[in-house]
């Protein structure tokens, strides 16, 4: 998909002519994406699996198919910067780095678990990789994430946070509320809309009025916008970069649309009848973005030994977090009645 | 001839200084113009002729302090018939005779009692330590001031804070002192402002969230609850939320049911969540400092009838009140009457009036909701057998049902009565001012409440 923005073509008609989408990747690049988009995949496919075995319950909500977005957008960040997001929010623990084994043992309500079992899938946090979690309601991390970059201007950093919805959070009031004022404050915020077609079971055509320029929801307050070709892990590091660039430049907050697509239900418990199989067929079969980078480091030389020996040993990875995931023990019943507050 | 009366230029207001006189005796003057400047304790505000005529006679000269609302400060002369009519003198001065009343027992029923001060000394304040006179208004801003000339981290942002001065003056001159990079004024969005103030906090700042009344903090009640209060229980100790979410809470006098609520009870149901309703001005400083400095989220309830009232804080170099401490404000043996907030009026007005029949009430000031003081109050009611408790609040699921619930958990065979609750009525505020003065409690309520539980 091309890179569209009335905002930004406009500057750039003036500048001579469109920026370039910065597409290629060096094949250190492609193997790094690849890595960490195939770790999101397995670990994903993993928890679907120890879902369906009773290991995790309450809301899962999977990553699958959207990984090239967290993943992408990581590789335009540096130390120190932050990142929040809603509760489809396992794929930025592992982007940041978090640990699996502890997301994992999160997820199965254990005690070694980041949030020592009492948050679960949806609510996870690690100061030390700067992620701010994994937030239930949708749209509260978007004046969260503003009050995150709020915390740089303040502290005169060039830290940016970078704060993720989907397209059905892009209509919540909240939102409107932080554009307003991010945009005010010149607030060092990036925007990134997951727009993977369906909030729920709803398809974005009946929920959002111009639903095919969620970009621009941000242009009445002077913020820039892009869309992004989501399945694209270049097109998004590209779009990452110039965003990331305007906003430790001090030009305040910066909106980028990434058209992705989740290939598995809302959560677990939904069976997607809602869009037709095919569709979903067709995106993994034409723009999956893990293939299409496993594609790139085949024709550069790459053989299927060493991408096989990856995929083992991310394999591996997986396997060894869900098993520490399943034997590490429940909290400790004391565990009900601490971290209620901060005792000074 | 009309009277020009002092008027009362904002909901609460009950008196205010001539500041200026802009006409003098002999001028014409025409509805509509200025004549004169009065100092409220929010602002200045100009007063407007509504008679034509000569102005015949000035009766309060300026600079005067204290000027009771409703008092003539002007006469006008060679009024037209219709002009006179407007405004009949008389029809008015009785009005400014009744408000006059508010302070005797009777009619302290139907008003909050005015500037009550308490008799009892603190006993955290050592003996022989200078006290200042201060409302409670300057206890706050004292409180905000200090704690950021300590602490870069704390910062103020809420509406009009800045260079309004505040909608109700509390940070008066704070956007001079501290700058526009920590006083910071914000659009009319109260869910947005407060979710970019808990995310700042969750960054490592100390925000204190002003909200212009607590009604508009329902706008932002899900990131107060959902983000602030639960997300270190989430994130398992790992990420807190330190910040001070404060403002005028409850009644403030005829603004009806959309701007009078008391939510002392909705908070202090949450865990996570502190809530902290001074009444003095020394508990709302050394309270409001304590706030800004705990780890945790904090409610910081204020009422806007006590902002202007004034009270002995004392003197020392960094006044701090525990928070989860209540205050014995008066000591009795017959029955125990607890409160908190603007409550505390209606309880030490009671009190004094039982006294003059010879029953001797305790009464104890909460100032924590939650942690709510239990065993100060339960020790209380061990020595008196008997209890009244008082709020402001809706009667249904209050603190006041609560602290009942408490006593007969905690109590129950020490009592020699049923726990008694005088709480607001369980209607809407009505705008009305007969009807909004019974919505709320009174002090021959309380009167009557503790002589129920003495049998008396």
């Amino acid at each position: 998909m091309a890179v569209k923005s009335a905002y930004i073509a406009k500057k750039a008609t003036k500048a001579g002519g469109k920026p370039e989408s910065g597409s290629s990747f060096t094949a250190e690049e492609d193997l790094d994406a690849y890595k960490a988009m195939l770790l999101i995949r397995r670990f994903e496919e993993k928890a679907g699996q120890l879902y369906g075995m009773g290991f995790i319950g309450g809301f899962c909500h999977l990553y699958i198919g959207q990984e090239a977005v967290v993943v992408g957008m990581q590789m335009a960040l540096k130390e120190g910067d932050q990142v929040i997001t809603s509760y489809r929010d396992h794929g930025h623990m592992l982007a940041t780095g978090m640990d699996p084994k502890g997301v994992m043992a999160e997820l199965t309500g254990r005690r070694s678990g980041y949030s020592r079992g009492k948050g679960g899938s949806m609510h996870m946090f690690s100061r030390e990789r700067q992620f701010f979690g994994g937030h239930g309601i949708v749209g509260a991390q978007v004046p969260l994430g503003a009050g995150l970059a709020f915390a740089n201007r303040y502290r005169g950093n060039d830290n940016v946070s970078v704060t993720y919805f989907g397209e059905g959070a892009a209509n919540q009031g909240q939102v409107y509320e932080t554009f307003n004022m991010a945009s005010l404050w010149k607030l060092p915020a990036i925007f990134v809309i997951e727009n993977n077609r369906y909030a729920m079971g709803t398809a974005i055509s009946r929920a959002s009025a111009k639903s095919e320029e969620l970009y621009n929801r941000g242009s009445v307050f002077g913020i820039p916008g892009e869309q992004v070709d989501g399945m694209d892990v270049r097109a998004v590091k590209a779009a990452g970069d110039q965003a990331v660039a305007h906003c430790r430049a001090g030009h305040g907050p910066y909106i980028l649309e990434m058209l992705t697509y989740r290939y598995r239900g809302h959560s677990m418990s939904d069976p997607a009848k809602y869009r037709a199989k095919e569709e979903v067929q067709k995106m993994r079969e034409e723009a999956d973005p893990i293939e299409q980078v496993k594609k790139r480091l085949l024709e550069s030389g790459a053989t299927e030994e060493e991408l096989k020996k990856i995929d083992q040993d991310i394999r591996a990875i997986v396997l060894e977090a869900a098993e520490f995931a399943q034997s590490d023990p429940e909290p400790d019943p004391s565990e009900l009645w601490t971290d209620v507050y901060v005792t000074a | 001839m009309p009277s020009v009366l002092m008027p009362a230029l904002s909901p609460t207001m009950e008196e205010g200084k001539l500041a200026k006189w802009l006409k003098k005796v002999g001028d014409e003057v025409k509805a509509g113009d200025v004549i004169a400047e009065i100092e409220t304790d929010k602002a200045t505000m100009e007063v407007e002729a509504v008679d034509e005529g000569t102005l015949s006679s000035i009766l309060v000269p300026e600079g005067t302090e204290s000027v009771k609302v409703n008092t003539p400060i002007a006469v006008i002369g060679e009024p037209s018939a219709e002009a006179a009519s407007t405004r009949p003198t008389e029809a008015e001065k009785p009005k400014a005779e009744k408000r006059a009343e508010v302070s005797e027992p009777k009619a302290a029923a139907a008003a909050p009692p005015p500037a009550a001060t308490v008799a009892t000394p603190d006993p955290e304040i050592p003996e022989g330590t200078e006290m200042v006179s201060m409302t409670v208004r300057e206890a706050l801003r004292s409180a905000m001031s200090e704690e950021m000339r300590r602490d870069d981290s704390v910062f103020l942002i809420g509406e009009e804070v800045g260079q309004y001065q505040g909608a109700y003056k509390i940070s008066q001159g704070m956007l001079d002192e501290f700058g526009e990079r920590r006083v910071i004024d914000t659009p009319i969005t109260e869910h947005g402002f407060t979710g970019i103030a808990v995310g700042a906090a969750f960054a490592g700042l100390r925000p204190i969230v002003e909200f212009m009344t607590f009604n508009f903090a329902m706008q932002a009640i899900d990131q107060i609850v959902n983000s602030a209060a639960k997300t270190l229980y989430m994130a398992g100790g790992q990420m807190g939320c330190s910040i001070v979410f404060r403002g005028p809470n409850g009644a403030a006098a005829r603004v009806a049911a959309q701007h009078s609520q008391d939510y002392a009870a909705w908070y202090s149901q949450i865990p996570g969540l502190k809530v902290v309703v001074p009444y003095t001005a020394a508990d709302a400083k050394g309270l409001l400092k304590s706030a800004i400095r705990d780890p945790n989220p904090i409610i910081f309830l204020e009422n806007e009838i006590l902002y202007g009232k004034s009270f002995d804080v004392p003197k020392v170099d960094d006044w701090l009140v525990p928070i989860g401490k209540a205050r014995i404000a008066r000591a009795g043996k017959h029955v125990t009457i607890v409160s908190f907030g603007i409550g505390m009026t209606y309880a030490m007005a009671a009190a004094d009036k039982l006294a003059g029949e010879g029953i001797e009430a305790e009464v104890i000031d909460l100032r924590t909701i939650r942690p709510m003081d239990l065993p100060t109050v339960i020790e209380s009611v061990k020595k008196t057998n008997r209890c009244v408790a008082v709020e402001e609040g809706f009667p249904q699921f209050s603190v006041t049902s609560e602290i009942a619930a408490q006593i007969m958990t905690y109590a129950f065979d020490y009592l020699d009565a049923p726990v008694a609750r005088v709480a607001g009525k369980d209607v809407p505020m009505p705008y009305a001012a007969n009807l909004e003065k019974l919505a709320l409690p009174n002090v021959d309520e309380v009167v009557e409440a503790a002589k129920a539980v003495l049998y008396a």
